[in-house]
């Protein structure tokens, strides 16, 4: 082992020794070369100085010869090696002379790229080119970005002169999908191209320029945004959703691209402004439709009730008309819910845009379609109560009826039912209030209310008006005596009985105080006879005219004050009860206004009797028919100077017999 | 504050005819006017004094038939005229039923006689007895007992055109001049010689088909008391005294029948009118299209409006629901930003609670609903002595009075 490490050593040493005599010689050698090298370098100096000189000399001509060549790259290359040294040799006169040469040539250079680039025929890409050239040639970039967006704009103004060649007169030829399909690629695509090109071309001009691009893509967008709106504008009384919702999802998915790189020309947040305002303006046509649907309905209602029955057929009964109008106003609820949720569908690109998400689930749909809506329907219904058509003609009674059940119908069921599939549908995230439903509810029961109210005021006129005429056109003195019941009761009997039938149709019967099975008889007795004789017999006897005050006044304090125009409640007997309360108080006021002759008293006996025989089935309470009768009876009593009663037997046997 | 309660007086007889003794400006004094057809019937005076709460009254016969509208002469305290049904007819009818024996036939025949079975409804000017004028205060009991009997001044002749409505005088004048409603025709007369002589001055009549009969009128007590305003049927008409010429006419002023109406004592152009459409609408008789407001507050028809004569944003109706009642429209008011104080009259304290009382919102209201009657009010009217009392006037013969309530009082007097 130690052996080895020594002869190793011996090795080592040997080696170093061989390595310097290696050194010297190297050093030699260099040094000998060194002299040679140098004048091989200077020769190379001078052989590359020489070439460039050739170069330059010969640079006119090959510029020429390229320009000529159409090799405008090369031109300029050459060019650009040039220029630097031209410029700092120009003080010696043959450079001079060639950079003139080439001022020369460069120009005629700079003269026909400008001429190609503004020819442009030629396509973007080539003028890019171009343009780029011209920079490397130093002109002016300004001037160059003005040539460059006025060239672009000349051919994007071509592309919106097609699409509102498009636009054309009505009726527009190819459809709103073909339309944006055409803007996005034309004019869309071009605006691209030329952003990018810009871009690209024009990086070094830092904000100034791309102020200028974002001012260019503004102004052209805007003008292309006016367009497409003119053409949605055109949609809007269309019923397709489905092409409107395409066509604005091309639209706003073309506009992302120019979007990223436009950010500044604030194309995309205008174009998803584009696409909210026409959302919104599809639901307000939605809202416009569902109101005229209802109007339709209504109208077809109106004729369906005015139409001539034919003979024998009844027409459609109520009860089928209002199932109708209700089936077709949800269908056309459900149709524009459908409609309008196309603009929420997953693959819709904007979509996902917040306003669809929530705004437009919210308010737009929920509040103002479905809530306006319903509200919009009350409204409607409502304000059949304040026409001025008190008198009665306006609107048919029947409609109002319907209506109001219409309205019920909705309180009870249908509401819940639509804003439970509204909110299904259109998850609606909530930050915004919305009406509740109990609000809808209260509305709809309040809207009818009121026309049932009004229900029975105008029937309640009516059967008054022909009351009141029956009792102020006659002549009571000299009336004859009475062998049958007047006329106009037994037409009050059955335009009661009319109502009843039709607001059966629509109501359920309600509630009455129990009453016995023959209820007509029993009153009769207590009616006729003792009662009514004991509340006016005393008055002609002289010793006690106030009897009849505090007669009247005790029973009355027993009973409780009839609200004549009172509020109604959803059921059969409560509307006639209504009806039937207006009509008997204006026959108690038109009898007192009158003065009767004795058979005059035992008319009105008889035709009350005849009343009270077939009014108190109709009512909630007979106790209240017996109340008012007894009271037109008194009043009429209290109004006969010669007030002798007539029989109760007699006046059962004319009704009967009437 | 605590109210006064209400006062009620009880009539024996059905009335429907109520008013204040216009020319009385000192104490509250009410005529009322009876519809009896059997018996005489009566105009009752009725004198009310505030600080004891006691009614005292005094009887007049008023032989000529049931009164149907009553109303006092606005210059001379004793003077009044009614509208009453002449009913002597129907009780000859009874005597000659009674004379001739029981036979049907003569009966019928007795009956069917025109001018028996014809009710016709008079008008004529009264004087009551000097002593009643100011109001006696005898005992109830004694006067009732001695009723004595108006005295005849004069009769509206009527022989031309039928059935009388309603009589009114002009309100500002001399008590010379009166205006009747009679079917169509509305007439103007001028009492001569101490009222013991009426001159039909002048008349109009209504032209036009169906049934034209006047309801109510109401004399303007504005330009000059040149205007006279009418209710038939549904509409409402506005005519010149001097020309007798129709100035406005409200087509379809109420869905049906007016009742009543009476014009704004402050605001020239103002009138409310009532019907049986349950509603009281306030007109601008410049523009008749849309009346400047409307109340639905009663339940059957109204029978009658009357403006406060002072304070006109205190209006008050009667309606055959049997209940009076009283509103605040401020908002269509002669003063609708409450009363106006000067400003030197204000101290410093004063002025800060009349700030607070200008925050108050000045709103239309109903101020209170009387349910005192229990039959079909017919009349109301303000007194003329005191602006914050009233009377109403039910069919069964019950006449209550009250008061607005006191905190509203204070409310528009400070």
């Amino acid at each position: 082992m130690k052996n080895d490490f020594r002869k190793m050593e011996d090795e080592m040493d040997r080696l170093a020794t061989n390595m310097a005599v290696i050194t010297d010689f190297s050093a030699r050698i260099s040094a000998t070369l060194q002299d040679r090298h140098e004048r091989i370098t200077k020769l190379a100096g001078v052989h590359a100085l020489l070439r460039k000189l050739q170069f330059l000399f010969e640079l006119p001509s090959r510029l020429t010869k390229c320009v000529e060549l159409g090799a405008y790259g090369q031109a300029v290359r050459y060019q650009g090696r040039a220029q630097a040294v031209l410029q700092q040799y120009q003080h010696l006169p043959s450079f001079r002379a060639i950079q003139d040469d080439c001022q020369v040539i460069t120009a005629r250079l700079a003269q026909q790229l400008r001429q190609r680039f503004r020819e442009g025929g030629s396509g973007a890409p080539e003028q890019a080119e171009c343009v780029e050239l011209l920079l490397a040639l130093g002109e002016p970039a300004e001037e160059l970005c003005e040539e460059f967006l006025a060239h672009a704009r000349g051919r994007l103004e071509e592309e919106l002169r097609s699409l509102e060649a498009e636009l054309g007169p009505s009726p527009p030829a190819p459809d709103v999908l073909e339309f944006t399909d055409h803007g996005g690629s034309g004019f869309v695509g071009g605006l691209c191209q030329v952003a990018a090109a810009y871009q690209e071309l024009f990086a070094a001009q830092g904000p100034a320029g791309a102020e200028r691009l974002a001012a260019f893509a503004r102004e052209l967008g805007s003008r292309y945004f006016a367009l497409v709106e003119r053409r949605l504008a055109q949609e809007q009384g269309g019923g397709d959703n489905s092409l409107l919702v395409r066509a604005l999802d091309r639209f706003h998915r073309r506009l992302r691209a120019p979007g990223a790189l436009l950010a500044a020309a604030g194309l995309a947040e205008a174009a998803t402004e584009i696409v909210e305002r026409v959302a919104r303006e599809r639901l307000g046509h939605h809202l416009q439709g569902l109101r005229a649907a209802f109007l339709g309905c209504l109208t077809d209602v109106r004729q369906a009730l005015a139409a001539p029955r034919v003979a024998g057929k009844e027409g459609p009964g109520l009860a089928e008309l209002l199932a109708n109008v209700a089936s077709s106003i949800l269908s056309h609820i459900k149709a524009s819910l459908a409609a309008v949720h196309l603009f929420t569908a997953k693959e819709v690109s904007f979509s996902n845009k917040p306003y669809f998400r929530g705004e437009f689930c919210s308010q737009g749909v929920r509040e103002g379609l479905i809530v306006g809506f319903i509200r919009s329907m009350c409204q409607t219904a409502q304000s059949f109560c304040d026409s001025p058509g008190e008198k009665g003609g306006a609107t048919p009674p029947a409609l109002l009826l319907l209506l109001s059940r219409l309205c019920l119908d909705y309180e009870t069921a249908t509401i819940s039912y639509i804003l439970t599939l509204t909110d299904e549908q259109f998850l609606v995230q909530d930050q915004f209030p919305v009406t509740p439903v109990s609000t809808l509810c209260a509305e709809a029961r309040e809207t009818a209310r009121r026309l049932l109210t009004h229900y029975v005021k105008v029937q309640g006129l009516v059967i008054s008006q022909m009351l009141r005429k029956s009792v102020e056109t006659r002549d009571w003195l000299s009336t004859l005596e009475p062998r049958n019941v007047r006329a106009v009761m037994k037409r009050v009997v059955e335009d009661t009985t009319a109502i009843d039938v039709q607001v059966g149709l629509l109501y359920e019967e309600g509630v009455r105080k129990a009453q016995s099975s023959d209820s007509s008889k029993r009153t009769f007795s207590v009616y006729s006879s003792s009662r009514q004789q004991g509340r006016y017999a005393p008055s002609y006897t002289p010793s006690a005219p106030m009897d009849t005050n505090l007669l009247s006044n005790i029973q009355k304090l027993f009973s409780e004050r009839i609200d004549v125009f009172s509020p109604v409640e959803f059921n059969k007997v409560s509307v006639l009860t209504g009806i039937i309360k207006i009509s008997l108080k204006t026959l108690l006021e038109c009898v007192r206004l009158r003065t009767f002759g004795r058979f005059g008293l035992q008319q009105v006996q008889v035709d009350c009797h005849f009343l009270q025989l077939y009014l108190w089935r109709f009512v909630a309470d007979e106790e209240l028919v017996h109340l008012l009768l007894d009271e037109v009876v008194a009043s009429a009593a209290l109004r006969c100077p010669d007030p002798v009663p007539m029989e109760p037997s007699v006046v059962e046997v004319i009704c009967e017999r009437g | 504050m605590e109210d006064d309660a209400p006062v009620i007086y009880g009539l024996e007889f059905q009335a429907r005819a109520l008013t204040p003794q216009t020319a009385e400006t000192d104490a509250i004094r009410f005529l009322v006017g009876t519809q009896s057809l059997k018996y005489d019937n009566q105009i009752h005076i009725i004198d009310f004094d505030d600080e004891n709460n006691i009614i005292n009254k005094n009887v007049l016969l008023h032989q000529a038939g049931e009164i149907w509208h009553i109303s006092a002469s606005p210059a001379d305290r004793g003077v009044l005229a009614t509208c009453y049904n002449r009913t002597c007819c129907c009780v000859l009818s009874l005597d000659s039923f009674v004379a001739l024996g029981k036979s049907a036939a003569q009966l019928l025949k007795a009956l069917e006689t025109p001018s028996d079975s014809k009710v016709l409804t008079c008008a004529a000017v009264w004087r009551m007895p000097k002593e009643l004028e100011s109001g006696s205060h005898e005992s109830p009991d004694d006067s009732s007992s001695t009723a004595q009997t108006l005295e005849l001044l004069c009769h509206l002749d009527n022989t031309a055109h039928s059935n009388m409505a309603c009589v009114v005088w002009e309100p500002m004048g001399d008590g010379k001049k009166i205006i009747s409603l009679a079917d169509n025709h509305i007439l103007l007369w001028d009492l001569q010689e101490s009222s013991s002589q009426a001159v039909l001055a002048s008349s109009a009549s209504l032209g036009g088909k169906g049934q034209l009969k006047f309801t109510s009128g109401r004399w303007s007590p504005h330009h000059n008391c040149t205007q006279v305003a009418t209710a038939n049927d549904t509409t409402l008409r506005g005519w010149d005294t001097r020309t007798m010429s129709q100035i406005y006419c409200i087509e379809n002023a109420h869905g049906q029948l007016v009742r009543d109406l009476d014009f704004n004592p402050n605001k020239q152009y103002y009138l409310a009118s009532c019907g049986d459409d349950c509603k009281v609408k306030f007109w601008d008789t410049r523009n008749v299209t849309e009346p400047v407001k409307t109340l639905e507050e009663h339940s059957h028809w109204v029978w009658n409006v009357r403006y406060n004569h002072s304070h006109d944003q205190l209006v008050l109706t009667g309606s055959s629901d049997s209940r009076v009642i009283l509103s605040n429209m401020v908002s269509i008011s002669s003063e609708p930003f409450g009363h106006l104080v000067d400003d030197d009259d204000i101290s410093d304290q004063e002025d800060h609670r009349s700030e607070e009382k200008s925050k108050e919102p000045l709103q239309d209201n109903v101020i209170a609903t009387y349910e005192e009657h229990e039959d079909s009010v017919y009349a109301v009217d303000w007194s003329s002595a005191d602006p914050w009392l009233f009377a109403s006037l039910s069919y069964d013969g019950r006449l209550v009075i009250n008061r607005v309530p006191r905190a509203l009082k204070y409310h528009i007097l400070l």
